[in-house]
Order: C-alpha cells, then structure tokens, then sequence
C-alpha cells in the first residue's frame, strides 16, 4: 500500500505543521521571557534570567488588575451559575410557543460580538442610575459582572441544559410520591443530579471572566483589570515582562489541565468500579431466582 | 432613553412579558393544552420566584433593554448632559450620516476610511473563517474518527492549553514573532532570503495571521463535536461501496457535521469582526479595522452616540451573517448553539 504510506506521512506532516503554528508562538514568547534583552527576543539567547518574573511582580498596576481581575471573576461565577441554572430550568417548562423566542433572547448574548455587549451595557446602566438616581451602581466592577454575565450565563445554561435533558422525571415523581415538597426535590434530586454540569460551568465562568477583554474594556470604566492592564502594557511597547505572565499563565493552564485530568480519571474508574459491582450483584440476583428473568 | 419615558420602558416591557406570559399559560389551561400542576405548583414557591428573578433579570436588564438603549442612543443627537431631555433631544439620523459621508449634515463626500475600513473587516473575517475551516477540518476528522483514545487525550490537551491562553498574550505572542527583529526575520536572512526585515505588521499580514491564530480553536471543538456523534460505520460502508475519499466528505461527514461547522464559522466571523485586541496589539497606524474606529467614536472622539451608532452597524452586520449562515445551511438557531 504505498498510496496508504504516503497518505499518512502527509497526514503526519499536516498534524505536525498544525502543532507548530499553534504552540510555536506561545514557545517563542516563553524563551523570550528568560532571555536577558529588554525586548523580548528569542535568539541568540545572551543570558538566562529569571529577572522578568520579578519585574512582572514589582508591577503594581499589573498586581492591582490581578486582584480586580480574580474578584470580577468569582463574582460573575456567583451570578451566572445561578442565572444559567435558572434559564436552563426556564427552557425546559416555558410554554412550547414561547421556547423559540426564548431560545433567541437567552442565547443571543453569545453571538454578539463583545464590545458591544460592553458598550450597551454601560450605556443602559449610565442612563438608568442616572434617571433613579442610584449613581452608586454605576462602578467598573459591578458593571464588569453584569456584562459578562450576559454571555457567560448563556454559557453556563447550554452546558446546564445539555445535562438536564437527561434527567429522568421519574426520580422527581418518586421523590414526590414518597412525600418530598417541591423544594426538597429541587434541593435533593435535581441539585445533585446537575453538579456535574454546575462544576463545568463554573470552572467556564470564572476562566471566560478571567481572560475577557473586549467586552471588559468598556464596561470597566475608569478601574482596570489585569486584560485592560495588559492591552495598555502591550501598547505602549513590549518587554519581557510580559512574555513571563503568558509563561505563568501557560504554567497554571497546564497544572489546571493535570488536576482536572487526574480527577476525572478517578471518578471515572470510581463509576466503572461502581457499575461492575451492580452488574454483579444483579447477576447473583438472577442466578438464585432463575425464575425471576423473563426469558 | 433619557427621563420618563425610558423609565416607562425599563418598567413596561418586563410587565408587560410577564402578563403575556400568565395569560399564554392562562389560556393553554383553560383550552386544556396544558395539564398538570402550575409553574409555582410545579417549582414550589422559593423556587418559583427564583427563577423568575434571574431570568427575568438575565433577559431584561441584563440583555434586552441594554441593546435597546444602544440603538436608542445612535439615533440621537451628542449633547451635553444638561441639553438631555431638553427640545434639542430628537431622534435623528446624524451619526448613521456621518459614518457614510464623513459629516453629520452634508452628503456631499463619501466618508471612504470609515466605509472601506468596514467592508475589508467583513472581507477579511470571511476570508479568515474559510481558512480557518480548510485549516482545523482534518484535524477535527482525525481526532473525532480515528484516533485512538490515548492520542486523543494528548491532542485534546495541546489544543486546551493555548484555548485559555488570553488573546491579548496570543497577539503579543505573534508581536515577538514577527516583528522587525523577531524570529521569522532572522531566519529568512539568515538563510539568504532577504536582505532586510520585512515589515509584517505594517503591512497588516501580522494582523490577519493573529486574528486566524486566536480563533483556530473556536473553529475546531464544534467540528470536532460534531464529527465525533458520526456512526463510524457510515464510513466504512462508504468506502465498501467504492466511494472516493472526497465523496465520502463531501456526502457524509460534512452533511452529519452541518451543525458543528455552521457554529464554529458563525463564532469565528464574530470574533474576527469583532475583535479589539489583535487591532490594537497588530495593527499599525495605518490598519483599517472597525472595531478600533468604534473603540475611537467613544475614547476619543468622546462621542457615545455615534459610538453606538458604530456599533448598532457592526451587530446588524452580524446578525446579518448568522441568518445567511442558517440559511445556507437549512439550520436553526438552537442546532447550532448546542
């Protein structure tokens, strides 16, 4: 099969190509940010340093939009869990001749560009903290939330809805049939059976706030978070500096990536173990009652 | 929507939904359509009213009514505050004026910069998501159809890690790349190629090369979904039967993966056409792009309404693009949201 052969060393090439151009940028950046020049430079490597780190951290600014950054985060996630868990619950009792319309508003967030979820959302608050006289509420990071939370929501309710088509009513109907009130079967039945899905979303939220900039960049106003921070540094000229960050940033998306691996393959031999075991036992079931299967 | 009447609005709509909302669930009761318990029957009360707040709160003041008083606001004219509300706060086309003939009053001249700094950011966003697609499709095939899973764990975590890789970090990435001194310079004379660095960012390639960079993988997890929930065994029997390579794409892969390629194309082209940070970090003076002009209407034109007019332009052009997108591929919206 040379035909066979050659296809796959043009496939192997087309992969290899494909890794090059994807992580090769973000390599160069990362050699960058240990060589000693003040413009991040990749070769010759005249010295290796580990002084941008400590310049990164030295920039108050930067620490400043950090910490902004990591508050608007956790915030959005304590506000779009619950609004998507609310709007994927919403979807599957709305009235069918409503759905579609529904449909449209909730998910429209997500296929509008950023920038103007920001300009919108900053021009409606200006004007109705102006007309109810509640200029308080017009502050960056409480803006910064709302705005997010416009699209991470709808975010968090496909991944939400995607695990709610899957519930099986008949476990709602049992609960209440053995006397559950409305509020424990949503407590003790639904709750749990999503937390999958609400760990997801909720690790989405927080790493869609963390890196979102074009809608940020508006709704911020005059604070700054660590992309807004970013973008001016960038601007204004580049240094290694900034090559470190993407290294740590890498650095922690990798670590992230491991644990969640690791976590998963766990629960996932954990459920294995778990369906053998019922498998079995099921099996000595039928073996001591023969009568029991229906052939 | 300044003063009362935008009050009225803020108010009035939510209620209005919320009356059309009860008498539809009326109604579909009485004429029996509907059986079993109510809305706050079926979710208990605390519930119930939670629901209805977020959503209810989601759907209005968070989506809705920010987008109306968007377009509200590109309709009227730029005043000082305390001109707002006043009898020279009438609707008008002005700032609509202005981005075609580069004036607020006279037609007399296109307003060229602003209209052909539109058009190549629509051109350049096609063009980018097509090539974005012809890209990631044989990645996508190969992870979904015939790799094996321990390989697919790998590939799958080399295409996370740069995801979540903040875009600013992925345009600067490209900045240290291609920049007079970069790497790519270096090594073009070093081999002999060129005797000067070529200026890849004034001509805009280091633009357009970022912006297709920073959505790659927008583009390949809906091929990749999409692809992976195809039986296998369709294309074997494809092949069985003869089919070229090419048929089997043409007639059974991308058929079953419509859904798949139709959201990543829509999520590219908006991210492309919308893009603020790969301009901003790639783009010299003299890039056309819409996005910064719009970003320049408000920060330092310090002009809001014609800022929004801007934007009203850019989110039609996008709506716009995801209807004929559906169209063209006989889809609806919830297939491709998924």
């Amino acid at each position: 099969m040379k035909a066979g052969l050659l296809q796959r060393v043009m496939f192997a090439v087309y992969i290899a190509i494909f890794f090059v151009y994807l992580l090769g940028p973000l390599g160069v950046m990362g050699v960058s940010a240990f060589n000693t020049p003040e413009y991040p430079q990749v070769w010759p490597i005249e010295g290796v340093t580990l002084d941008w780190f400590g310049k990164l951290l030295a920039d108050q600014d930067m620490m400043y939009g950090l910490v902004t950054s990591l508050w608007i985060g956790l915030l959005v996630v304590a506000l779009a869990v619950p609004v998507g868990l609310a709007g994927a619950i919403v979807m599957t009792q709305i009235s069918q001749r409503v759905r579609s319309t529904y449909y449209l508003v909730v998910v429209s967030p997500v296929l509008t560009p950023g920038i103007i979820i920001g300009i919108s959302t900053v021009v409606f608050w200006r004007e109705l903290t102006l007309a109810t006289g509640t200029r308080f509420l017009y502050d960056g990071i409480i803006l910064t939330v709302i705005a997010q939370s416009s699209f991470i929501s709808a975010y968090c309710m496909l991944i939400i809805l995607a695990r709610l088509q899957r519930f099986d009513r008949a476990q709602e109907e049992a609960a209440l049939d053995l006397g559950a009130s409305y509020p424990q079967v949503f407590r003790h039945i639904l709750l749990p059976f999503l937390k999958p899905a609400l760990f997801s979303a909720a690790v989405l939220a927080f790493l869609s706030s963390f890196e979102n900039y074009n809608t940020t960049t508006f709704s911020i106003l005059s604070d700054k978070t660590l992309t807004t921070v970013l973008a001016g540094r960038v601007r204004q000229g580049t240094t290694p500096a900034i090559s470190a960050l993407a290294v740590i940033i890498v650095a922690a998306t990798l670590v992230g990536a491991l644990i969640y691996e690791i976590v998963k393959r766990r629960e996932d031999a954990r459920t294995s173990a778990r369906q053998r075991a019922a498998a079995a036992a099921e099996e000595e079931e039928l073996t001591a009652e023969p009568a029991a299967s229906p052939a | 929507m300044s003063g009362a009447s935008g009050l009225l609005v803020v108010i009035g709509l939510p209620l209005l939904t919320a009356v059309a909302l009860v008498a539809i669930g009326w109604s579909e009761r009485r004429f029996g359509i509907v059986q079993g318990p109510g809305f706050f029957q079926r979710n208990g009360l605390a519930v119930g009213i939670y629901l209805v707040v977020a959503v209810g709160f989601w759907a209005f003041f968070v989506i809705v009514l920010p987008q109306l008083a968007m377009v509200d606001m590109s309709f009227r004219p730029k005043l000082p505050p305390a001109q707002m509300g006043g009898p020279k706060d009438v609707y008008t086309l002005e700032n609509y004026r202005y981005f075609l003939f580069g004036s607020t009053t006279s037609t007399a001249s296109w307003n060229w910069l602003h209209i052909k700094a539109f058009f190549l950011t629509i051109a350049v966003s096609i063009v980018i998501t097509l090539l974005n697609f012809a890209i990631c499709y044989p990645l996508a095939f190969h992870m979904a159809q015939s790799a094996r899973p321990a390989r697919l764990r790998v590939l799958l975590l080399l295409l996370i890690i740069p995801y979540w890789v903040n875009e600013i970090l992925r345009a600067f990435a490209f900045r240290v790349l291609l920049s007079s001194g970069g790497v790519i310079n270096k090594a073009l004379m070093g081999i002999g190629l060129t005797d000067a660095p070529i200026d890849f960012l004034g001509n805009d390639v280091g633009l357009y090369m970022g912006l297709s960079y920073a959505y790659l993988l927008m583009m390949i997890f809906p091929l990749y979904n999409a692809i992976e929930s195809l039986d296998k065994n369709q294309i074997e029997a494809a092949r069985d039967l003869g089919a070229p390579w090419w048929h089997i794409h043409a007639f059974i892969v991308m058929p079953h993966a419509k859904p798949g390629i139709a959201s990543g194309c829509t999520l590219v082209f908006m991210l492309c056409a919308g893009a603020l940070a790969a301009p901003l970090v790639l783009g010299g003076p003299r890039t056309l792009w819409f996005t910064p002009i719009v970003y320049d209407r408000f920060y330092q034109a310090f002009n809001w309404p014609q800022g929004a007019a801007y934007a009203f332009i850019l989110l039609v052009t996008c709506i716009v693009f995801v209807l004929t997108v559906l169209k063209m591929f006989r889809l609806s919206l919830g297939e491709i949201t998924r």
